[in-house]
Order: structure tokens, then C-alpha cells, then sequence
């Protein structure tokens, strides 16, 4: 199964505010995009794989995007794990081709928070707003705390983080957020909720992007250009929210991850690039730390190495993350993954053979782990 | 959209309402189960050890420890705006269930250890009354 499928296109949006665009007309547009990637005909996409626009939810939201994209899929829909649903899209995608359910799969997600409502995002968090517990970014925030305080970690490390993904951003030219951040500068930004930072939490974008997979033969009889190998991938749900969590400090990305390295037959040491979801600092260095890319609790020695930054052992989030290139949940993450794979990308690692990706959704919740590779 | 909007109040169902009705008497309750002894909060229509419907209420001796904490310093809610910054942390209960609260009469909001031990005061927010915890000793 490893490598039967491929990453045949990739396609996007521009990133930021986009006044007056529907979420329809963005995943239009990245589908568009994607197809035109991959040289394959609309025709052809016969499963259509939908993570719905998390600021509105809208019934049937996959169907009325196939009516508007003028495609009747066999197999499709949308998926809720919050921010963790693109990767695991692009697996059950996978497993669809793989079991004959549908030739070529088109995974999109589009949404527009920073135009339209942002409700979604700042409303009470479970049913204890009588506590003044609003806010995502105070679920993470919580456990933040809980990971700096057990294991020392410092604002310091969390800010390696921010600086790291904003210079791989500075140098995108399609990134949102371009202004290069310094640990000055960052130590310096307003506490939202603390131990939280203005700069350790994502941008909010506008946007859509899509990817279409088919099977490495198809691809190849169609004469796709550059089709990526989907080589692993997994899943892990921690599901309880935060306050009932037995242990704050570790999350499903372990499991998660393990199922795809074991599918990929690799190790995290094999890995020459990673994409790693960084809603806010504290999600990557934990993400680090449950894929064995350093040990529990070193997460913040890890990134303050420079281990993580352009150059380094492992270089992460190379177009910038959620932190600076756009703060889209997640696919742009996995299209990134392309690039480097490819070796296309803007701040390209030399001889990227092998990328691990990582999506993550709600408060540590839901994760989804994609391994690529030739 | 009104003016202003208005206090953020607990939502009390037929689920919750022995919880909400055992602190406007005095006392913090969690959920056990008859099955199976399993304890939790919040309030639930079934055990999510054994999944049995049988469950009733137990006193917490309101001995507590603190897992982890926050300090809003922007306010999400405007009903919140004028009391910045102030402490959510969560709580684990001597017993075993957990909970989102508050700690209150803190002089510093930062001056706080993981683990450290906590004890229940109740308080009275827009006439209903609710759990808070103080430090300990
Ligand atoms: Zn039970």
C-alpha cells in the first residue's frame, strides 16, 4: 500500500483577507488550481472530500460545493476533526482509491474568517463561560502552562518556534504574514492569556487550497508530472476536552504518528523536512516531542537548537506554518510537504526525500499524521 | 444584536440541575456511578466508564489540587472586560473528578504550582452561586 497513491496536484488561494469571496468560489478556485497541477481533467474526479469551512457550518456543505464545482462524486463529503480533517481526508481519500471506490479524489477546504464571522473561534469553550473560560487560545494557554511549568520550558523556547516559522514566512512570497519576527520582538508582543503571546498564536486567513490523489498507475498513464507518494499515514483523538484530560502534557499525536511512520516503514530520524501544525507554539513543540522527534519534555531544548529553523537537522513549517504564511487549518501544511518533496518549495531543503506532516484540531483533540516521500 | 450582552449564566437542564441545586445549599456535588463507583463531573445522563444510566451524587470534601492555570489579560466576553486579569485554572478534586474554576484571593495571579493544594469556597456570580478554590493552608 505505501506509494500506491500519490499527491497528483496541488492548487490554492491567495492567504489574508478576501473581501466578498464565498467559501464556494475559494475551494473552486484551489480545486481549479489543482487540477491544472496535476493535468488531470474535472471529469476524471470521482470522489470529493471535503473539510467543511470551520466559522460556518452549512448542511450538506459537500454537496452543494460538488453542485457548484459540477462534479458528481461516487464517494465524498465533509469530515469533522476540526483542524486534524485534511489530513485524515487525504487518508480515507487514499483508502477509497486503494479499494476501488472512486479513480481520482479531490481533498479542499476553504473559509473565510478574517472577512466574514469569527464567532466560531471565540465562543465559550464547553459550557463553563460562568468562569470567564472563553477562547481557544486559552484551552492551549492551559496547557501550556501545564508543559512549562513540569518540564521548564520557557517562554523563550515557545518564541524559537514563532521565529523560526516567520523567517520561512518572510521569504514566501505568498505568505501572509512576511515581517520577520525577532525573540526580541516576540518577548516583547502582548500576553493574551498567559503563559500565551500575541505571536504564538496562528494568523487568521482567508483562503482555500485542495490537493487531487489518484493511484501511482493512473498517474502515471496520464502522465502527471511531479506526483508525490503518499507513503503513510494515521490518526490519534484524544477527545476529552481539556480539564478532563488525565494528562495534559502529551496528546494522540503519539499514536497517531506511529501509525504512519509503521505504515511507512521509517523512523522519525529518517525525516529530512516536516510541516509540523502550529495553531500556536506550544502544538508544534508538543507535536515534536509525541513523534520522537526529541524526547518527552525536551521539546523546548529541541527548538531553541536552531534543530528546527532553515538549515537545521530538522527544518519545520518551510512556507511559514499557520504562523506566517497562513493561518488556513492545515492542507497548506500537506501542499507544502509537496513542494519539498518535489523540490519546488521557496526555502527548498536540499535533497528532501522524506516529509512528515502533521494536522491537529479543537484543543489537542484530533490529530492526523501524513508521511510523503519518494 | 442587543446592547450589551448578558452575563454568561450556567445552562441548568434536568441533568445538571442536582449539581446547580446542590451549590445554591452550600455543597459541591460530583456524579458516581451504582454500577461501577466511577466518579466525574460534569453532569451526565450516563456512566462514561460502563455506560450504565444508574448514577447519583456525592459531597466533594472540597480538598483540591491545581493541574494547571491561565491569566486572561484580554477579555473574550465583555462581561469579563473589568475584571482583568483574572485566573481559570483547572481543578482536580480529592476524589477524582475535574473541573474548570477559578482561584480567588490571589495576590499575585502568577504565584502558582502545579499540583498545589487547594480548597473550596463558594461564590455568587450574578445570583447563582458557583465553585471557586483558594490556596490551601
Ligand atoms: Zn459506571
Amino acid at each position: 500500500m505505501p506509494g500506491n497513491v500519490v499527491i497528483a496536484g496541488i492548487g490554492h488561494t491567495a492567504f489574508g483577507r478576501l473581501e466578498g469571496r464565498s467559501t464556494y468560489s475559494l475551494n473552486i478556485e484551489a480545486i481549479r488550481n489543482a487540477l491544472a497541477d496535476a493535468g488531470i481533467e474535472k471529469e476524471r474526479v470521482d470522489g470529493l472530500f471535503v473539510k467543511f469551512p470551520t466559522s460556518a457550518y452549512e448542511f450538506m456543505y459537500g454537496q452543494k460545493l460538488a453542485e457548484a464545482a459540477g462534479i458528481v462524486p461516487r464517494i465524498g463529503g465533509v469530515w469533522d476533526q476540526g483542524g486534524a480533517a485534511n489530513a485524515s481526508l487525504i487518508g480515507y481519500a487514499a483508502m477509497a482509491i486503494e479499494a476501488g471506490q472512486c479513480e481520482v479524489a479531490v481533498v479542499c477546504f476553504a473559509d473565510n474568517p478574517k472577512s466574514g464571522t469569527r464567532q466560531a473561534y471565540s465562543k465559550p469553550w464547553g459550557a463553563d463561560e460562568v468562569f470567564g473560560w472563553f477562547g481557544i487560545p486559552a484551552g492551549y494557554a492551559m496547557i501550556a502552562q501545564r508543559h512549562m511549568q513540569q518540564h521548564g520550558t520557557t517562554a523563550e523556547q515557545l518564541g524559537a518556534i514563532a521565529v523560526a516559522c516567520r523567517a520561512n514566512g518572510a521569504r514566501n512570497p505568498a505568505a501572509q504574514l512576511r515581517k520577520p519576527l525577532s525573540l526580541d520582538d516576540y518577548m516583547a508582543s502582548d500576553i493574551v492569556v498567559s503563559p500565551l503571546r500575541r505571536d504564538d498564536c496562528c494568523l487568521v486567513s482567508d483562503g482555500g487550497a485542495a490537493v487531487v490523489l489518484t493511484s501511482a498507475r493512473l498517474a502515471a498513464r496520464l502522465g502527471v508530472a511531479a506526483p508525490v507518494p503518499i507513503l503513510g499515514f494515521g490518526q490519534g483523538q484524544t477527545s476529552a476536552e481539556v480539564a478532563q484530560r488525565p494528562d495534559l502534557t502529551t496528546t494522540a499525536a503519539r499514536a497517531s504518528a506511529a501509525t504512519a511512520f509503521r505504515m511507512a516503514g521509517v523512523r522519525p530520524a529518517d525525516v529530512d523536512v516536516a510541516q509540523i501544525y502550529d495553531c500556536f507554539t506550544i502544538t508544534a513543540l508538543m507535536t515534536l516531542e509525541d513523534y520522537g522527534f526529541c524526547r518527552p519534555g525536551e521539546g523546548g531544548a529541541f527548538v531553541a537548537s536552531g534543530a528546527i529553523a532553515a538549515g537545521g537537522d530538522l527544518p519545520i513549517n518551510t512556507a511559514g506554518g499557520l504562523l506566517s504564511e497562513t493561518g488556513m487549518p492545515g492542507l497548506q501544511l500537506v501542499i507544502e510537504g509537496v513542494r519539498q518533496i518535489r523540490g519546488t518549495a521557496v526555502n527548498q531543503v536540499p535533497g528532501a526525500a522524506l516529509c512528515a506532516i502533521s494536522n491537529q484540531g479543537g484543543v489537542m483533540h484530533t490529530h492526523s499524521t501524513l508521511i510523503l516521500g519518494n | 444584536m442587543p446592547d450589551h450582552d448578558p452575563f454568561p449564566l450556567p445552562r441548568v437542564d434536568e441533568t445538571n440541575r442536582p449539581y446547580w441545586q446542590a451549590l445554591a445549599e452550600g455543597r459541591l456535588v460530583y456524579q458516581c456511578c451504582k454500577a461501577c463507583g466511577h466518579a466525574w463531573l460534569p453532569a451526565r445522563s450516563e456512566c462514561p466508564r460502563c455506560l450504565a444510566a444508574e448514577t447519583g451524587w456525592q459531597q466533594a470534601s472540597g480538598r483540591a489540587r491545581l493541574v494547571s492555570w491561565v491569566t486572561y489579560r484580554k477579555a473574550f466576553h465583555p462581561a469579563f472586560a473589568d475584571r482583568l486579569p483574572y485566573n481559570v485554572s483547572v481543578v482536580e478534586l480529592e476524589e477524582g473528578p475535574r473541573l474548570i474554576s477559578n482561584l480567588v484571593g490571589l495576590a499575585d495571579p502568577e504565584d502558582l504550582a502545579i499540583d498545589e493544594p487547594l480548597a473550596l469556597v463558594l461564590r455568587e456570580e450574578h445570583g447563582v452561586a458557583i465553585p471557586a478554590f483558594r490556596k490551601a493552608g
